[in-house]
């Protein structure tokens, strides 16, 4: 009896202990969280002015705006490109494939295929086809269809999940109405879906905004002093701006790298924000 | 009756859109391995495939050139294999907490956390890095602080969320019956933890682990911001020396390579995606183990 | 007769729902105890009292008192030394996901035991003693999950032997099984409740009257009437277990 005692007080022992280590793993991975931010944002937020959100850019200002305006031409056209695509393969698999088909599952391999895909990889390709074959030069556009097949697993997967969720008897209600399964899947479906698919918008949106290797062969590393809109043009995006900053190593560019660090923490705060409140919504709809 | 034919129509236009839509992504996936093979492959044919894969010289602008990146895929080993010993035991046990242990209150603020660590992007890990984690290496271990210490960090940091996020969903997949089971035995919170869900668990583990070696490998601009880059003999190979990867190495010298040296680059490249394919491969066939049991 | 476990005045609630009221009774050493009942009487959850797996959930509130052979196992018991002593075996059979040998081991191990001829010999005295030890010996190595629900139903009552228990509780043990399996666990019942107190909870008032010594019908979270099987099933004292056992509601 004594001894299972003893024993019994070890067990104890030991479970405190894997608590207590279970409990600092968890702190500790929020506690990186933490430090990283402040780290940049507590250097970076007092370097942004209005210079370098608007100004010209020059060795003076280091202006993020060209990059800034650059970023957000790429986010909008390659979304134009991938959104329908990827929202027209997920009602493939979800509403129309039949289990077991063999393009089905070619489809579903080369999607998980692309999502495990390095995004250096990406730009190689981008480099090869894009830029070389096909001519576009290392140029915006390059640089947005690479980034168009980066995101489109993104948008698949969460569209698709999102359609699946969907429950039956909506589908159901309309098709007996004598609805057509088009007039279905586009009046029902996709609209009470449409919350899951937002929400992988905006995670291809963080995607872009924080992409690098992929785009400093495609799109390039060029600066423009004003910012255009021309696609045929080489210009970096935020993220590259700030590695080209980063990489100069002298200490204005530094600090002009936390500033642009900040505008990007900042950026996935907000994408990040949305796509909880979305997901809060889909969870809504499903309790209904 | 012509109402019935124009429905029957457009369903079968979309239809066939749908599904081309569908194809575009295969059709990706096969123009990515042609065009990276087709510039890739000839270069290995032409430098040799046993000089590239396990010659340890890289010197592309030498004379004679030596085209070998054995040293970097041994790099891509060791970084990689540095991220999994440091963030594979964090990231469980986090996911553990998460699942297990965390109260409803602490879970609100932990869960978004680990969700806004999935979400900084690469550059800013780098940057990370080179601010704080190379400084910390070179004045507490040695060396100029630009090593496999420093990459193994970060990418460590890096990999935690996808480990934290998919050990956690199949943490709380296991049955409840089985914890049950144990309890009914005697065993205590953290013994029916650790012996009876996570070993129940180990196929999502697998998984998580798997996708981390996938991103700790092709991770590119985090790790050449840190590991200093620098082509280094195996025989020289040390813990807080600079190392070089497969992937920095195509992103140090693509802006000024040409010719065979920029196919030799490519053909870097094509390795990468080898492994990968391969590391994909191994994920699928966890998967429909899973499914069979 | 001894008096194994004592239950004085137990109260359970789910936050505001009282789902037991006003629980006593005494159970006697190596006897089988049933407990029947309609579905949502609370028989399951007084059950699960015993060996306080209600702990496990949250917002439970339990007044009274439960004595182990004298002590009160809510105050002065830690709750993985009563759950040694009072297994218990689940409506479904719930193997863990690992080889047979290894779910047997899995509660010497807890508590301590580490010599492998000694976790060998209570492996095969524990799947002796749930009568199964021919049919596996050869497979130890093997998934449970392989096993059909008798056999894992069998082995989660060998588990519940491995740790050398003084009572053991079975929720509907063989509600998922088929005949032949549930004749199989009720014999082994039999056989082994000299070394045992076993307690049951049954949906199948055939099976009681089969296996148990005494019967406890339970309504609404109280006890109507607690007596021999045989004569609460022959004559039963309280109208409404007269009606039950006659199948005129529930």
């Amino acid at each position: 009896m004594d001894r299972s005692m003893n024993n019994l007080n070890k067990r104890k022992a030991k479970a405190m202990m894997l608590k207590a280590f279970v409990w600092l793993c968890g702190i500790l991975t929020v506690g990186i969280l933490i430090y990283i931010l402040l780290f940049i944002l507590l250097r970076g937020i007092p370097n942004i002015n209005l210079k370098f959100l608007f100004g010209e850019y020059n060795s003076e200002t280091l202006s993020a705006f060209s990059s800034i305006v650059a970023t957000v031409q790429m986010i909008v056209l390659s979304l134009l490109i991938s959104v329908p695509i990827g929202v027209f393969c997920a009602i493939y698999l979800a509403e129309y494939a039949k289990r077991g088909n063999k393009a089905v599952k070619a489809i579903r391999l080369a999607v998980d295929t692309l999502a495990g895909i390095p995004s250096i990889v990406y730009g190689l390709f981008g480099m090869i086809f894009f830029v070389n074959i096909l001519g576009f030069r290392t140029s915006v556009l390059s640089g947005i269809f690479t980034i168009s097949i980066m995101i489109l697993p993104v948008i698949i997967s969460s569209s698709e999940e999102a359609i699946k969720q969907v429950p039956d008897t909506y589908r159901e209600g309309s098709l007996g109405l004598g609805a057509t399964r088009l007039r279905t899947v586009f009046h029902i479906v996709l609209p009470s879906a449409m919350p899951g698919i937002l929400s992988g918008v905006i995670l291809a949106i963080g995607r872009i905004v924080g992409e690098t290797a992929a785009l400093i062969f495609t799109s390039g590393t060029n600066v423009l002093k004003n910012p255009s809109l021309n696609l045929f043009a080489s210009q970096r995006t935020l993220s590259v701006h700030m590695y080209m900053l980063a990489s100069e190593g002298l200490p204005h560019s530094r600090n002009m790298a936390f500033a642009t660090g900040s505008i990007l923490i900042i950026a996935v705060f907000i994408v990040n924000y949305a796509t909880t409140k979305l997901a809060g919504r889909i969870g809504r709809l499903s309790n209904d | 009756m012509q109402n019935i034919k124009r429905t029957n129509f457009s369903e079968n236009i979309m239809q066939a859109i749908f599904f081309l839509s569908a194809f575009i992504s295969v059709l990706a996936v096969l123009a990515i391995c042609l065009f990276l093979f087709m510039r890739g492959i000839p270069a290995i044919a032409e430098i040799g495939f046993m000089d590239f894969i396990f010659n340890e010289k890289w010197g592309p602008t030498n004379t004679p050139a030596s085209y070998g990146i054995l040293s970097m895929i041994v790099g891509s080993i060791y970084v990689t294999a540095g991220a999994i010993v440091i963030g594979v035991p964090i990231g469980l046990m986090c996911a553990i907490f998460l699942a297990e242990f965390c109260p409803d209150n602490v879970y609100k603020f932990v869960k978004p956390a680990v969700n806004l660590l999935a979400g900084i992007p690469s550059i800013i890990y780098g940057f990370f890095g080179m601010e704080v984690v190379v400084p910390f290496v070179r004045e507490n271990m040695g060396g100029n602080g630009y090593s496999i210490m420093s990459a193994s960090l970060i990418l460590g940091i890096m990999i935690l969320p996808t480990i934290i996020s998919i050990s956690e969903s199949s943490i709380r997949a296991v049955p409840d019956n089985y914890a049950e089971g144990s309890y009914g035995l005697g065993a205590t919170k953290e013994e029916t933890v650790f012996k009876v869900v996570l070993p129940a668990a180990k196929s999502g583990v697998l998984t998580s682990i798997i996708l981390g070696i996938g991103r700790a490998v092709g991770e590119t601009m985090a790790v050449v911001m840190v590991a200093g880059n620098a082509v280094m003999p195996l025989d020289k190979i040390e813990l807080f020396k600079p190392i070089r990867t497969l992937t920095t190495n195509i992103v140090t010298e693509m802006s000024y390579a040409s010719g065979l040296h920029e196919s030799a680059l490519i053909s870097t490249g094509v390795v990468l995606f080898v492994f990968i394919i391969i590391l994909n491969a191994s994920l699928s066939l966890i998967k429909s183990k899973a499914q069979r049991n | 007769m001894i008096d194994k476990l004592k239950i004085e005045n137990v109260d359970l609630y789910y936050g505001e729902f009282q789902a037991l009221k006003n629980i006593n009774m005494n159970i006697q050493e190596n006897e089988i105890t049933a407990f029947i009942g309609p579905s949502g009487c609370g028989k399951s959850t007084f059950l699960k009292t015993l060996n306080r797996m209600n702990d496990l959930i949250e917002g439970v509130k339990i007044t009274g008192k439960i004595l182990l052979d004298g002590v009160d196992i809510y105050k002065d018991m830690d709750a993985t030394v009563l759950r040694r002593r009072v297994g218990m075996v689940f409506q479904k059979p719930n193997p863990f996901p690992m080889s047979i040998y290894e779910n047997v081991a899995y509660g010497p191990k807890t508590h301590g035991i580490k010599n492998k001829a000694k976790l060998d010999e209570i492996v095969e005295q524990s799947l002796r003693s749930a009568a199964m030890w021919d049919e596996v010996k050869d497979r130890l190595k093997k998934s449970a999950l392989g096993l059909s629900g008798g056999q894992q139903q069998r082995l989660c009552i060998a588990r519940a032997f491995s740790v050398n228990p003084e009572v053991i509780l079975l929720d509907e043990p063989t509600s998922a099984l088929d005949p032949i399996s549930t004749m199989k666990i009720e014999d082994l019942l039999i056989e082994i409740k000299n070394n045992y107190t076993i307690v049951i909870v049954t949906h199948n008032m055939q099976q009681a009257t089969r296996i148990s010594d005494k019967t406890a019908f339970f309504l609404h979270g109280e006890i109507i009437e607690f007596d021999e099987t045989e004569r609460l099933f022959s004559m039963p004292k309280n109208k409404k277990t007269e009606d039950y056992i006659t199948g005129r509601f529930g």
